[in-house]
């Protein structure tokens, strides 16, 4: 059976034989880092491409099919043109700040890929405050973005990341507090633990209706929190053009469109891994042979499964709701969803102490 | 009051700073050139934080001066100008000038080519409102309605096709009648619009009527009084959004609208929500015009007989139509020559816009966009 | 609500009225400078004409001529109300506060005709460029880079 973990141990037993621990070290580095630069590349071309696909396909038209079989290069020949283009900085912009921005939102999103569980024993670093370390680093990139609007000495773009810093300020809170209820009902921060918790059934599942709560919570503060439409006042298009991204051209503005599809396959990543298990398999309690059978699809593609399940949602809401107010996105957040949470994590507090739950 | 240059020192690379200046109003240009205009409109707005204080239209991008250009152009001529103020109704456009240049010569119109007329309109209107429903819906960040309507209009820009012989600026009225007569297939056509239209208008309330962000972005938004919509000269849509009867169709009917069995659509809340849903309750009305037309054209000639050249009487002539947008009037001023001697359009989006000052003063920048879509706005008609 | 009752109020408020019954509403030719309180009277009396749906000015090479379209939203009968200008120096009263659309309207007249409109909260162009000489629709306008003549 494929599995990403015995990849993995057959390269360290290779290199811990013919290298000294140092240098082991160093070289998976090296092929840490190569991996995370080639999966955000492949990444961001697979997201734009489905995004494109699935906006077409809810369009009743076809979207891209002239580059490539049914126009699977056609991203890649769109970074290609990005990568030629002359990438232009403003007169009167901050030219350092201006210019630091998108790799600002750029790292951020690679810091998150670390704790990541793309498989079973598949990570790059299973810190043992998983959780808090991903809503710590996430919450950085609103930096980028205020950086990017306040320097590039556009009225568009400083509105745009005025609104963006609202917004991602406030939904962090509720995004915070449904992953906070999974952390309650697990007891640790460890994203492995979280998956392993999980092994004879998912949250969504486990948690009866309060996890349900906490995932619908979930999926509406991280739409806000990527900036995606509903919420996509940062960049809304019809009233500020393109918002905080409006002087960007080339392959910096490609950079802020990367980093916007690598967000949200990390978000739908964690919000997968809490609350629909992670890598693990669809089990129910005591069916061993459906359970058996289960365990036979590689858990990397489990993973995968669900993640994009969660990704084609987001893309969903994009393709079919119109754009909030501003004033309307801070009362939902702040009117409703907050209370809501909170409420919500006190109810799944008392259901873990009194062992409630499955 | 701000000037032009003023306006542009305020784009100018300290901009960001002038909005710290202890006003606390930040002056930012939508257009000539922003996703939201559809158009070179340009609108100077000032703000505070999100809300907005003030709005300046500044047009002109567009003046061809059309209403100088006709004062060179023969009366069978400057009909096909005018298709291009209103591009979106550029039929009823023509339809008005023809009407006018009629009404000087005191014309007989067939009645075949009366009902041709009238049924060309409708498709116009619908089409119109099509294109009205998928731009806004785009403009409040929705992007699928665009290609719903789209759907539709695209039939019905064929029938314009196959009969008009054009998709947009169709030229098909000429003083006395139509240019030539319908297609064979156009009859067979417009059935299979209408029951396409039936099978799926639906889908634009589940769409969008019916959604809860797309009622909150509109209901209450961009009141305007009934007593401000008429000092304002609205017509159309937007005064009848705000409880005016102002349906020209109706008040002063022309060709053979008195006879057709129609409501005047009329809500009274004012707010842009009622603007849309008068909107979407027009198309329908169109729709049943058309069904009542479409088998019972009489058969006869589609052109009334006349002289190759046309001469007006010496004298002053006003005619009005109700297009999509709202209440078209032609003034031609003639010297009894073969051109006019002034022509004047009071075009109904000119004095619609002249109203989103006061609509939108204190309501957010998101609002302003819901403001300028069921306005409804297309700048060639208000630049002219 | 007929064309005699009209007639009947204007010769009462403004003997100097002349009417032209010619065409097919009633025209009213009035001094420019009894224009302002005109309007007043119109649009308070029992009539209401609180509706202007077209205003215009025609250049007839001696003079100019300020058009006024006036209805009512109650009785929907029309009279147009004209004023003679002098070319050299037109000058009018402004009814932007009697009703609203006329302030973008005499905008535009004021850019394209070079009518000044006395006492308008915002007489500045709305059209044209801040440096554009001459008045387009004035009949004596030629400009020979932008030929809109055939």
């Amino acid at each position: 059976m494929f599995s990403l973990e015995g990849l993995t141990n057959s390269l360290q037993q290779w290199l811990a034989a013919n290298f000294s621990a140092g240098w082991v070290l160093v070289i998976e580095s090296i092929i840490v880092i190569l991996l995370a630069i080639a999966l955000f590349a492949v990444l961001g071309l697979i997201l734009v491409l489905m995004e494109r696909k699935v906006a077409a396909h809810m369009q009743i038209r076809l979207g891209p099919n002239r580059v490539g079989p049914q126009g699977m290069f056609q991203t890649t020949a769109d970074t290609l043109k990005l990568i030629m283009k002359e990438g232009l900085t403003p007169d009167g912009a901050d030219k350092f700040l201006f210019n630091l921005a998108p790799f600002v939102v750029m790292i951020v999103a690679m810091l998150l890929l670390a704790p990541i569980a793309f498989a079973k024993n598949f990570q790059i670093w299973d810190i043992n405050i998983g959780v808090l370390f991903v809503s710590a680093v996430s919450s950085i990139s609103v930096i980028g973005i205020l950086m990017a609007g306040y320097s590039s000495n556009n009225k568009y773009s400083l509105l745009g990341a005025m609104r963006s810093g609202a917004q991602i300020v406030s939904y962090e809170l509720s995004a915070g507090l449904s992953i906070i209820s999974i952390v309650v009902l697990t007891g640790s921060l460890q994203l492995s633990d979280i998956v392993a918790s999980q092994q004879n059934g998912w949250w969504l599942f486990k948690g009866h209706i309060p996890a349900l709560i906490a995932f619908v919570i979930f999926i509406i503060a991280v739409t806000a929190e990527t900036n995606r439409a509903p919420f996509d006042m940062a960049e809304a298009e019809s009233e500020l053009t393109a918002g905080f991204h409006t002087e960007y051209s080339g392959m910096k503005f490609a950079l802020f469109f990367l980093a916007e599809y690598i967000n949200i396959f990390i978000v739908c990543a964690i919000g997968a891994t809490l609350f629909l298990g992670g890598w693990m398999p669809l089990h129910f309690g005591n069916l061993q042979g459906f359970n058996h059978l289960m365990d036979y699809i590689p858990s990397s593609i489990w993973f995968f499964g669900k993640v994009f399940f969660l990704i084609f949602l987001i893309m969903w809401f994009r393709w079919t709701f119109p754009r909030l107010r501003i004033d309307q996105l801070l009362n939902l957040e702040w009117k409703y969803l907050l209370p809501i949470s909170m409420l919500n994590l006190l109810v799944i507090t008392i259901m873990a102490i009194m062992g409630w739950h499955f | 009051m701000y000037t032009e240059t003023q306006i542009i020192k305020s784009g100018a690379p300290a901009s960001i700073a002038g909005a710290l200046d202890g006003t606390g109003e930040l002056v930012i240009n939508v257009g000539p050139q922003h996703p939201a205009t559809h158009g070179v409109l340009h609108l100077v707005i000032t703000l505070n934080g999100e809300t907005i204080r003030k709005i300046e239209p500044h047009l002109g991008y567009i003046h061809r001066s059309i209403e100088k250009m006709c004062e060179s152009l023969s009366y069978r001529q400057f009909i096909y100008v005018t298709s291009r103020m209103d591009y979106l109704s550029s039929h009823i456009n023509n339809h008005a000038c023809a009407l006018t240049v009629e009404k000087g010569l005191q014309l007989e119109i067939p009645p075949r080519a009366q009902v041709i007329r009238v049924l060309m309109d409708e498709l116009t209107r619908v089409a119109s409102h099509e294109l009205w429903w998928g731009a806004m819906a785009m403009d409040l960040g929705a992007f699928t309605p665009f290609f719903y309507a789209f759907r539709e209009r695209e039939t019905i820009t064929d029938i314009m096709e196959e009969t008009c012989g054009a998709r947009l600026t169709m030229n098909y009225i000429c003083p006395g009648g139509v240019n030539y007569d319908i297609h064979p297939n156009f009859q067979r056509r417009v059935k299979d619009f209408i029951q396409l239209f039936k099978s799926k208008i639906h889908e634009y309330d589940e769409l969008v009527t019916g959604n809860i962000i797309f009622q909150n972005r509109m209901k209450g938004v961009g009141t305007l009084s009934r007593e401000d919509a008429i000092s304002f000269g609205c017509t159309g849509p937007v005064a009848r959004g705000s409880g005016v009867s102002s349906d020209i169709r109706k008040l002063f009917p022309y060709e053979i609208y008195d006879k057709l069995n129609f409501e005047e659509i009329t809500e009274t809340a004012g707010d842009s929500f009622a603007r849309y849903m008068v909107r979407i309750r027009e198309m329908h009305q169109s729709i049943s015009i058309i069904e009542q037309l479409i088998d019972n054209i009489p058969e006869g000639d589609f052109q009334a007989k006349t002289k190759a050249v046309l001469k007006l009487p010496k004298g002053e002539f006003y005619s009005r139509v109700e297009t999509a947008r709202g209440e078209l009037g032609v003034y031609i001023v003639s010297e009894g020559g073969t051109t006019p001697y002034r022509i004047k359009f009071r075009s109904p989006g000119f004095s619609n816009l002249s109203a989103l000052d006061h609509m939108a003063r204190g309501s957010k920048l998101g609002d302003l966009v819901a403001m300028m879509g069921t306005l409804d706005l297309v700048i060639p008609d208000i630049d002219r | 609500m007929t064309t005699e009752n009209f007639k009947e109020y204007i010769t009462r408020v403004l003997p100097a009225a002349i009417f032209d019954e010619s065409g097919e509403w009633l025209n009213v030719l009035i001094d420019p400078k009894d224009w302002k309180s005109l309007a007043q009277q119109l649009r308070d009396s029992e009539f209401d004409f609180n509706y202007l749906f077209c205003l215009t000015c025609i250049d007839w090479k001696t003079h100019l001529t300020m058009v006024y379209h006036l209805s009512s939203t109650g009785h929907r009968q029309t009279i147009v109300i004209k004023a003679n200008l002098d070319r050299a120096n037109p000058e009018i009263e402004t009814v932007s506060g009697i009703w609203r659309t006329a302030e973008f309207h005499e905008r535009e007249v004021y850019e394209l005709f070079g009518v000044k409109f006395l006492n308008h909260p915002d007489l500045r162009r709305l059209i044209l460029t801040d440096d554009f000489e001459g008045y387009p629709l004035r009949k004596d306008f030629e400009d020979p880079v932008n030929m809109i003549k055939l």
